[in-house]
């Protein structure tokens, strides 16, 4: 039997926050830097996402279905996509089209929710997998949480949740002498196949490619091949997991990463007794060996695999808790510049970034971190969401629970690809023109609360939400 | 080792920071002598022999001394230079020295009878000094390999010091004229100092920001200058438990209120956070030349009802200052250290320090500032005030920090450059 190897790449931009002081609080509701938004996506996708899907494009039609990739793309990477590079999104659906490649499932805002609150972290999978379907035109039957964290209860909760495989990382701590080149099972539901990233042959690629003070400098398809030929003959499943921007974007193209991705399928095929498989096919090709246990929660980030890079200190833990916090009210309120802004806040990066972890070696870690400091970025957040705070406190004294036709503005957009590609546009020449625009949307945002308590024309009161979460929020711009 | 004052007799910091360098270097296994102008016979002499210049005749009778004499004597014609003193300690010193009465030609064959401290004729001393450190470099010449000095008051002596004994020479900055003076600088200290950064065979700098003033504004070249770090030494707090008169939370200033301090930022910054924090104070702790436009600046913003002042606080009050706040501000234009960062830590105070200090380079459990961003510094006391977190982040690592910055580690890189230097003059 052939031994399968699995790649699935992770596609992730968060909105990052502006500079937003005290004084802002209560006064002003916009939190994003639009110009770092923007510029860090126009640069990614012109050194990563575009040619590195052009590659994967010409390595489909080249192999005609030996070739598979998966891939997973977070809601806020696809509500920049709309925004700022719809150019992007056009080129994965192009993929989406092959058969070849299959989208995986996670949390909408990339969020720790899974962490927190069992019901929120169900409602984001399930927006997000509304997305996927909306997009790509595929429901996701395989799930990666964010970072891939996980653990047996998350497990158990995403096998009720109709998923039938997980993706998580291969931690040595947990599997012992096992190998990570089978297909596991969770250990409370054995339903749940589970894959295990190979770490050794992902950071290969994802870390080491360009390092020149590695002895396998350089590494070529042909040598990676022999490594793959050199693994047990026993092993079935070699999984490569890693961040989509390896290529182009953490490895540059100068290094020759693109051309490594261009020839390691062909000589695989040829030289190796390795097919391409994407996860849900791998797990079902091959037989559970085992359940892996896993108690408590690990993750694919540092040499510890554990959760310390998002709630290792005081900070990271204060500021989860008062986001958590509203849970509640959230889902309660309906309002959706308030949904959108709180998905926002709950990107992971938001906490990754006030980790003091890396103050031993922080070159690395900086290259993700537009603050100088953990406390900085600590301060700045805590700011927008005292802010965020105070919203929420208002439109929960201010709304009754009476409005249900707000429902239409939940997640699944529904406009053909044209529409979105010419409306986005529109979107961001609206945020190019800077400074004006934003100070127009708040004022709509401010009058639109009250307005819904008042009930006025149905007419009206779209329009206005409309705008609003248009301008204030960033959404996917195609709503309806 | 030259130095100008020595605890428990001090007047800057200086006198500390050499405390702590050569208990360090002591440590190291470094032997030293140290020389001050005037000894009072009281201080520890555990880690470092002390000399009194006092205690030393001048015979300059050899050419080459006469040589020297005339190179310095052009900058005799002394000035009132109180470089590091407050208003209230200026007025004492030059009353105590203007009483003794001491005349400059008492310099030949006599001793010379030193203040000790920054008074009137400080030139005079400086000279005098550097004159006296002849004659002592002669007398103790087979008893040390490098001569070390502090700072420019003594880099004249370590220049005499080395014609002498043919032995090199480090200086170690510890300030320039420039952060003393701004951009008005007096020119015979800031000769002085060029001078001796010209003759020494090393220079140390407390930090990259002062070593970058010493290549960019004095001409040297880099290759000359290091960076060491000051360290601190620590007692035990005794203001630990001490308890708040008021509910409100107390956000401080505490040094000398002059430009080089930055005060008016701080008083900016406190009246943006006022506008939207009530239950928080500032205090401005400490004296100078901007104190009282400072005052009048609070009372003109209208928030005096918040913000007090405290004047100079001395020894066991500046603890007890500490003990009360739940914020320290350093907003300082040109720092090249600043210690006082480092002791608000050490009393559990979380800490806003300015980039343009020498410590912000060591310093990682600190929210660091550019000086003029008043916006910044005011979200930085008011995230501090509001979100508890980061107090408790503050205490916890703060401390273990602090506690890191040992003096025996900065002794090991002075040692380190001793070895260098004396490598490449044998």
């Amino acid at each position: 039997m052939k031994q399968t190897l699995c790649l699935y790449f992770q596609v992730h931009q968060p909105f990052r926050l502006r500079r937003y002081r005290f004084f802002d609080i209560g006064k002003d509701h916009y939190y994003y830097d639009d110009f770092s938004n923007r510029s860090i996506m126009r640069k990614i996708a012109e050194r990563c996402y575009l040619p590195a899907n052009a590659v994967i494009l010409e390595l489909i039609k080249k192999h005609k279905g030996k070739f598979k990739v998966s891939y997973s793309i977070t809601g806020s990477a696809l509500e920049q996509f709309e925004l700022y590079a719809p150019d992007v999104l056009e080129s994965f659906k192009a993929l989406a089209k092959t058969g070849c490649v299959e989208f995986i499932g996670e949390t909408y805002s990339h969020s720790l929710s899974s962490l927190a609150h069992p019901r929120e972290f169900e409602v984001q999978v399930k927006r997000h997998s509304d997305a996927m379907e909306h997009y790509f035109g595929q429901r996701p039957k395989t799930f990666r949480n964010t970072e891939l964290i996980y653990s047996d209860a998350i497990g158990e909760q995403v096998a009720k949740m109709g998923f039938t495989t997980m993706l998580t990382e291969g931690a040595k701590h947990v599997l012992g002498w096992k190998s990570p080149n089978f297909v596991y099972a969770n250990a409370n539901n054995p339903k749940l196949k589970i894959l295990l990233r190979n770490f050794r042959f992902s950071d290969d690629i994802a870390f080491r490619f360009s390092d020149r003070n590695w002895n396998e400098f350089p590494l070529t398809a042909e040598k990676y091949t022999a490594w793959l030929n050199a693994t047990d003959k026993k092993d079935e499943v070699v999984n490569l997991f890693m961040d989509y921007e390896t290529f182009g974007e953490h490895q540059w193209a100068a290094s020759g990463i693109f051309e490594f991705l261009r020839y390691l399928p062909r000589t695989v095929i040829a030289n190796s007794n390795f097919e391409f498989l994407t996860p849900t096919e791998a797990s079902k090709k091959h037989q559970v060996v085992a359940p892996v246990l896993v108690p408590h929660p690990i993750s694919w980030a540092d040499e510890e695999r554990d959760l310390t890079a998002w709630l290792g200190n005081e900070l990271q833990h204060e500021a989860f808790s008062k986001v958590y916090s509203l849970s509640e009210q959230i889902t309660a309120s309906n309002d959706a510049a308030l949904q959108k802004d709180w998905q926002a806040l709950q990107n992971s990066d938001h906490f990754y970034y006030m980790s003091t972890k890396w103050f031993s070696d922080g070159d690395v870690h900086k290259y993700f971190n537009p603050y100088e400091t953990p406390y900085d970025a600590f301060i700045n957040y805590m700011n927008v969401l005292s802010d965020f705070l105070l919203r929420v406190k208002n439109t929960a004294s201010a709304v009754a629970p009476t409005v249900a036709k707000e429902k239409k503005i939940s997640p699944a957009p529904k406009t053909t690809a044209k529409k979105a590609a010419t409306k986005t546009t529109v979107a961001k020449k609206a945020t190019a023109k800077t400074t004006v625009k934003p100070t127009v949307a708040k004022k709509v945002v401010k009058t639109a609360a009250p307005q819904k308590a008042t009930v006025k024309k149905t007419t009206v009161k779209k329009a206005s939400t409309k705008t609003a979460t248009k301008k204030v929020t960033n959404p996917k711009a195609s709503k309806k | 080792m030259f130095g100008w004052e020595f605890p428990p007799h001090v007047a800057g910091g200086l006198a500390t920071a050499c405390y702590g360098l050569t208990k360090g270097l002591a440590k190291h296994g470094v032997d030293m002598l140290f020389v001050v102008p005037k000894a009072y016979g009281d201080e520890d002499q555990s880690a470092t022999r002390i000399v009194s210049a006092e205690n030393f005749e001048y015979t300059g009778s050899d050419t080459e001394l006469e040589l020297l004499w005339k190179h310095l004597i052009y900058i005799e014609a002394g000035s009132n230079l109180i470089p590091y003193l407050s208003p209230e300690e200026f007025e004492n010193i030059s009353h105590d020295v203007s009483s003794k009465g001491i005349s400059h030609t008492s310099h030949f064959r006599h001793k010379f009878r030193f203040s000790g401290g920054y008074g009137k004729n400080l030139m005079n001393e400086v000279v005098a000094y550097a004159l006296l450190a002849y004659n002592i470099a002669k007398q103790h010449i087979h008893e040390f390999d490098i001569i070390h000095a502090h700072d420019w008051l003594t880099y004249l002596a370590g220049i005499s010091a080395k014609r002498a004994s043919g032995k090199p020479l480090v200086i170690h900055v510890h300030a320039t004229e420039f952060d003393r003076s701004g951009e008005n600088v007096n020119q015979m200290v800031y000769d002085i100092e060029r001078r001796g950064m010209q003759e020494a065979d090393k220079i140390i700098t407390v930090s990259n920001l002062t070593r970058n003033i010493v290549i960019n504004r004095y001409g040297i070249d880099p290759h000359k200058v290091v960076t060491v770090h000051n360290a601190v030494d620590f007692n035990t707090n005794k203001f630990e438990d001490i308890e708040h008169g008021t509910t409100e939370k107390v956000v401080t200033f505490l040094g000398r209120i002059t430009y080089q301090k930055g005060p008016d930022y701080f008083v900016e910054a406190a009246y943006k956070v006022l506008k939207r924090h009530k239950n928080v104070r500032f205090v401005m702790a400490g004296s100078g030349d901007m104190l009282n436009r400072m005052i009048r600046h609070v009372a003109r913003l209208g928030i005096a009802d918040r913000f007090n002042f405290t004047g100079f606080l001395r020894g066991d009050d500046v603890q007890q200052m500490f003990a009360l706040s739940d914020v320290y501000v350093m907003p300082s234009v040109s720092e090249p250290f600043g210690i006082s960062p480092l002791e608000a830590m050490r009393a559990h105070v979380p800490t806003i320090i300015s980039k343009q200090s020498g410590v912000a380079e060591i310093l990682k459990h600190a929210v660091k500032i550019d000086f003029w961003d008043v916006d910044a510094m005011a979200d930085a006391i008011y995230g501090i005030l509001s979100y508890p977190a980061l107090t408790d982040m503050f205490i916890r690592l703060g401390d273990e920090e602090v506690e890191s910055l040992k003096w025996d580690k900065a002794a090991m890189k002075v040692k380190s450059v001793y070895e260098q230097v004396c490598g490449s003059s044998a």
